[in-house]
């Protein structure tokens, strides 16, 4: 069983215990444990269950690549699935789970998986479940699903806050340990600006863990030297618990700073998201040790050699009593010194190596400790942890020689360079043969803006070992002088990716690679036979490093496995792609501050507070709100907009127009300019007039309108729709900037400068007679006119223009004026009952008059001909935007879906986007339909149903009756009439 | 994320400070245009894996358009320049020939 | 705490003036007696302040009751170079930013390197979702963003997260 040693710990503080819980019982920590190494001090060695087979798993890691101690961790508002307990640090009050078990951890149901699991290997759902294919969707999917997945996911919104920083260096280092800290004094001496960042929460990494000596001083001292020495530098800002997620196109680097995580103190944000732009990233990131492939490699009390160390030295934790190691290098007798040194007997080392004789080897050798070499593990015993091995020779099937006792089995298969940084935006690596690892090849770095390499590796990241090796190889990376480190000679790596070499099916079926997604060696050979060959297509069938470990301790001895079954070499096999977050990272550190009231933007016109104040429903337009209706109390929304359109069309009716775009263009080539822009003749407007006008693409298709009114000769103001304001102005600019540079012309966008007011029915006129000032009679403000004047005491500028068919005048006025000028309306409103209306009164009332909306009747397929606004194109023009690509065959078809008016026979309203129903299939067997609805609506002036559509030759069929698909019922029949259901005279608006 | 230079403010900003415009030094076909050239000038456009001349424009800062010699593999940027050019400045092809690996 | 004061400010006089800036010079700096602005900077003479926004374009900062006469007066003074002056002062919305956190709260949220710009420098960029524009005004900042925007920056700045507090 697992313990607590009685001395050691360099990182826990016996002083400060801490009390947590894991599965509702209280257990007992220090100060500077990770839940990992809690448990394991506990004597709570199972911490999971594998996601596929439910077999019990201990911690096998020690840090990052950990993928079997994965716990859902906190309460409530403030729980999150899948956190690994190797990382996350124990703090007074904190409260952990386990997952993937049900009923509990140590008995769990799903476990039945594992003992079937002959019958399920690598691809067997995509296999079994694909037939009968109906019940996929009904039967085999939920079930799956329900069955799959780690953690569950949070119930309750986030309670935490996040926050986002933007930051700018020259040089990002990526690692605190020694290596990342002689690239920081370095660079920092050299007068940089540097970041250094460690993911975790001490620093100097594992040179300190095992206890090398630098410059002559302990490690550790050497450490706290370097780190003063570096706070004392104002251009080097170094963060903790803070790592490097990711690197991005041109420097750009991904930090997640975790802030609140470790303590019982959840005030302020839980992360902040580094959005780090640095001139070269050095990436000191370490190296993760690699599993050794033998038959029940997974049983609780098998672990990397270096996670053992690291357990003992540095939070004084025993695994157990008796360790087998098993290794294929120097590297775990290390591990055996720090056992023997704690008190805790190695029974035997299995060395595959028919001979070493490095010096610590001999030293290990001279310590009594049993060295066989040239032997494996056959085979791991005991179920939920481990009762003993039996060895076998490493160069044969499997046949066992003997059997050891032992609770514990420290494995190292070598190390693997911690590259993902360095390959995040594509640094190549080479494989060294020698070493038996994938390294980054500096020939090859990922480039940056100006071409040359930005990321460098260094130390253990770049495959550098021992420290005086890292220590050699940062100084060089980073022209500096290597502090004094006495080199320790290690003998060769003998490569082992099965154990034993000729093992057969049965031992394979064992020989766990992906602890966390149940992918074995023999998963791996299945997809090689079934023609897998790509290490990613292998991959993704098996899910060999999908997990969320995402294959840090699997993908080498995979591709090994794939290289072996495929008789090829593993560089000819080639790594994964290493995509970023190196860990999972929260999607509330993504979003940042953007959640709540901030997630968007939101525009508000300046009459907004009083439309809220007035109970309004809103109605979002791009990103502004505008009310939809003004419903009263008790009034639904329809029966507001039939209020609000009856009190427009009877009496008045006000409307915040002020979302609309204005564009100022002005210049002495305005005109011209003008011309290009719209399909209409706008050059021969005269001053003082307005003209409404069609924007189209250079494809032809319509894709804004809007009312023009010519200022004076060399200026025009253009109204825009609501949404299309600003990519109106953009695109002005973009013909102005980068075709007509030689134009003389400004566009200026001054929609946010003015609030806008249209006062519209019968009565408009009077109340502005009301209010007195400028002459806004018929005489002097004709329809389609405006006039600068005062009404009420605001100068402003007066539109006679309509959207509604009724008299109406939009007023501008500055936008501090806007409320004031609204509210004066509506007190000398009040005698002809002035009702504001909304978006949906102005819907129906311009869907009465035939009027087109763009988005409605328009979705960037529709030309201007298509909605019979053939009026609103000169033929006069040369050319005009769009021009060209009218011309085009396509629109000129006589079959070509034209815009008509629907009157329904039974005078219910059509129902939205309802197709018309042709004769006939098509070729795809499906109901032929000859158009659309546009828009429908309830008319509360006709009585009756109202609908605009595109329709087959539409405008030759007038008083045709078309069927409309109506959803679960039978198909609804309309007339085709006039797009003009209301005063088609227009005798309403020009009075 | 990019990074590129403003040609006409000469501030070095990120991606999200911009708006793409795709392709550069497109040339407008009007009314007169057959059927074939307007084609090519709506529709064909590069792909090409190597060096692509881009436009971009300074949304959130000066608001103007610039194009940019960019390599849509190694993302290498051999410069930027303003608008109103009809074709990639000598000393950018210039660049571009020296830099290109063949 | 984080120390941060955010003041919503009542409007300034706003000017837009577009044009080439080597032919118009003269006339701007004769009417507002400001120098014209290098690119990116800013210029004083008083009260008033021209903001350098684009290579052919500036902005006149000024009193709010004056920026429509100065407007005129300046469109006068151009006769007929080929120049655009609006008055563009209730387009924004003004924030006052002080405090030891001020930078740090604008850093949380626009993707700008502070040690690298100017005492007199102008900065349009990004602020989460919106433009803005910065520049130093005494010992805190000037900020402006459109006015329909104006709360949602508010909310921004008020809940910005600082490093330092």
């Amino acid at each position: 069983m697992s313990r607590r040693l009685k001395i050691g710990g360099r990182l826990i503080d016996r002083s400060r215990p801490v009390t947590f819980t894991f599965d509702g019982r209280e257990l007992r920590g220090y100060a500077g444990d990770t839940l990992a190494s809690a448990l394991l001090a506990n004597g709570r060695m199972v911490m999971g269950r594998s996601f596929k087979y439910h077999r019990p798993r201990s911690v096998v890691g020690a840090g990052p690549e950990e993928p079997n101690a994965l716990m859902g961790v906190g309460e409530g508002a403030r729980f999150e699935p899948n956190r690994r307990a190797t990382l996350q640090e124990v703090y007074e009050g904190l409260t952990a789970r386990s997952q993937n078990a049900w009923p509990s951890l140590g008995l769990d149901i799903g476990r039945m998986n594992d003992y079937g699991s002959r019958f399920l290997p690598a691809g067997f759902y995509y296999k079994t479940f694909i037939h009968p294919r109906p019940l996929w969707k009904h039967v085999f999917e939920p079930f799956i699903r329900k069955a799959a997945g780690l953690g569950a996911a949070p119930e309750q919104a986030d309670a935490d806050t996040y926050a986002h920083r933007y930051a700018y260096c020259d040089t990002l280092i990526a690692g605190g340990g020694v290596a990342g800290l002689l690239a920081a004094k370095a660079a920092g001496e050299a007068g940089e600006r540097v970041m250094l960042v460690e993911s975790r929460a001490d620093w100097g990494g594992r040179s300190v863990t095992d206890g090398a000596e630098i410059d002559g001083k302990a490690a550790d001292t050497w450490v706290k030297d370097i780190l003063q020495h570096l706070d004392g530098m104002e251009n080097v800002v170094r963060m903790s618990r803070c790592e490097a997620s990711g690197v991005y196109d041109h420097g750009y680097v991904l930090c997640t700073e975790n802030l609140t995580d470790h303590t019982s103190h959840k005030d302020g944000p839980r992360e902040r998201l580094w959005r780090v732009r640095a001139g070269r990233v050095v990436a000191a990131t370490g190296a993760i040790e690699r599993p050794l492939s033998f038959a029940g490699n997974d049983v609780p009390g098998v672990l990397l050699a270096s996670a053992l160390r690291d357990y003992v030295v540095n939070h004084a934790v025993s695994m157990g009593e008796r360790t087998v190691i098993v290794t294929n290098n120097d590297d775990a007798y290390r591990t055996a010194k720090v056992l023997l040194k704690a008190g805790l007997r190695v029974p035997a080392i299995l060395d595959v190596r028919s001979a070493a004789g490095s010096a610590i080897v001999n030293e290990v050798k001279a310590m009594g400790v049993a060295v066989h070499h040239g032997r494996g593990i056959a085979k791991v015993h005991g179920d939920d942890r481990v009762t003993g091995v039996s060895v076998c020779l490493q160069a044969g099937e499997g046949h066992v020689m003997q059997e050891i006792r032992c609770d514990c089995v420290a494995m190292s298969g070598g190390w693997s360079p911690v590259v993902h940084l360095w390959s995040h935006c594509g640094g190549k690596l080479w494989w060294d043969e020698v070493r038996a690892m994938f390294r980054p090849d500096p020939d090859n770095p990922p480039s940056g803006a100006d071409g040359q390499g930005f990321v460098t590796a260094i130390g253990a990241a770049s495959g550098a070992l021992t420290t005086a090796e890292v220590l050699a190889d940062a100084a060089e990376a980073m022209d500096t002088e290597a502090p004094v480190c006495v080199a320790e000679e290690e003998g060769p790596i003998q490569p082992v990716w099965i154990m034993p070499e000729a093992a057969g099916p049965k031992l394979r079926t064992k020989m766990w690679l992906d602890f966390q997604n149940d992918v074995k060696v023999s998963d791996v050979r299945l997809a090689a036979q079934e023609g897998f060959e790509s290490v990613e297509h292998a991959k993704r069938y098996t899910t060999l490093g999908m997990a969320t470990d995402q294959g840090k301790l699997s993908n080498i001895n995979g591709l090994a496995v794939l290289a072996d079954r495929l008789d090829t070499t593993i560089p000819q096999v080639g790594t994964t792609t290493f995509r970023p977050p190196y860990t999972p990272v929260t999607i509330g550190t993504l979003a940042g501050e953007a959640r709540g009231v901030v997630f968007q933007p939101l525009r508000r016109t300046p009459m907004h507070d009083w439309h809220e104040a007035q109970g309004a429903y809103w109605e979002p337009v791009g990103h502004w709100r505008r009310p939809y209706c003004y419903p009263k109390d008790g009034e639904s929304h329809d029966e507001a907009v039939t209020r609000e359109i009856r009190a427009t069309r009877n009496s008045l009716g006000l409307l915040d127009a002020s979302t609309l775009g204005k564009i100022l263009v002005r210049g002495p080539d305005a005109a011209k300019f003008m011309d290009m822009l719209y399909t209409n003749m706008m050059s021969s407007l005269k001053p003082g007039r307005c003209r409404y006008g069609l924007m189209c693409d250079e494809q032809g298709f319509l894709m804004d309108d809007g009312v023009v009114a010519r200022i004076d000769d060399q200026t025009f103001l253009c109204h825009t729709t609501t949404g299309g304001a600003d990519r109106i102005h953009g695109w002005m600019e973009d013909w102005l900037q980068c075709e007509w540079w030689d134009w003389k012309v400004h566009a200026i966008n001054v929609t946010e400068q003015f609030a806008q007011i249209a006062v519209v029915g019968p009565n408009a006129r009077k109340v502005l007679e009301k209010l007195g000032g400028m002459d806004v009679s018929a005489e002097m403000l004709p329809f389609m006119a405006w006039a600068d004047g005062t009404l009420g005491g605001f100068d402003l500028r007066a539109y006679r223009i309509s959207f509604s068919g009724e008299l109406s005048y939009e007023l501008a006025v500055p936008a501090t004026q806007g409320l004031a000028l609204w509210e004066a309306l509506i007190a000398a409103g009040a005698e002809f009952g002035v009702t504001p209306y909304g978006t949906e009164a102005l819907h129906v009332m311009r869907a009465e008059k035939g009027f087109i909306m763009i988005g409605d009747e328009t979705d960037g397929t529709v030309v201007p001909q298509d909605l019979g606004l053939d009026w609103a194109i000169s033929k006069k023009k040369e050319d005009f935007l769009g021009k060209r690509g009218q011309q085009r065959s396509e629109f000129q078809k006589a079959d070509r879906w034209k815009l008509v008016g629907l009157e329904t026979i039974d005078g219910k309203p059509l129902e939205e986007g309802a197709y018309a129903i042709g004769e006939g299939r098509n070729a795809n067997g499906q109901q032929r339909v000859q158009g659309r609805v546009t828009s429908t609506y309830m008319s509360p002036t006709l009585g009756r149903g109202i609908a605009m559509g595109l329709i087959e030759r539409g405008s030759e069929r007038m008083g045709e009756t078309v069927r409309f698909s109506r959803i679960g019922q039978g198909p609804q029949e309309a007339r085709i009439v006039n797009t003009v259901f209301f005063d088609p005279e227009g005798e309403k608006a020009n009075v | 994320m990019l990074l590129l230079t403003c040609p006409c403010c000469g501030l070095s900003v990120e991606e999200t400070e911009l708006a793409p415009g795709g392709e550069a030094h497109l040339k407008r076909v009007g009314p007169d245009g057959s059927d074939t050239s307007f084609e090519q000038y709506l529709f064909k456009r590069e792909n090409r894996k190597g060096v692509h001349f881009e436009r971009w424009r300074h949304a959130y800062g000066c608001g103007k358009w610039f194009l940019a010699a960019r390599d849509t593999a190694t993302l290498e940027v051999f410069g930027t320049y303003p608008a109103q050019t009809t074709e990639p400045p000598a000393e950018i092809r210039m660049k571009i020939e020296k830099g290109s690996r063949g | 705490m984080s120390d941060l004061t955010v003041e919503r400010l009542p409007p300034l006089g706003m000017v837009t003036i577009r044009g080439e800036l080597s032919k118009i010079g003269d006339a701007i700096v004769g009417e507002t007696g400001c120098a014209v602005p290098a690119p990116r900077m800013s210029e004083r003479s008083g009260e008033r302040q021209l903001l350098w926004m684009s290579p052919d374009e500036l902005m006149l900062v000024c009193e709010y009751g004056e920026a429509g006469a100065t407007a005129d007066a300046l469109t006068a003074r151009f006769g007929d170079a080929f120049a655009t002056v609006v008055n563009t002062s209730d387009a924004r919305q003004v924030f006052a930013l002080s405090g030891q956190h001020a930078e740090d709260a604008l850093a949380s949220l626009m993707p700008v390197d502070f040690a690298r710009m100017k005492a007199e420098e102008v900065r349009r960029t990004r602020m989460a979702q919106i433009p803005a524009a910065i520049w130093r005004e005494g010992e805190g900042w000037r900020l402006i963003c459109f006015r329909s925007v104006a709360t949602y920056a508010e909310d921004l700045l008020r809940g910005a997260k600082t490093v330092g507090g």
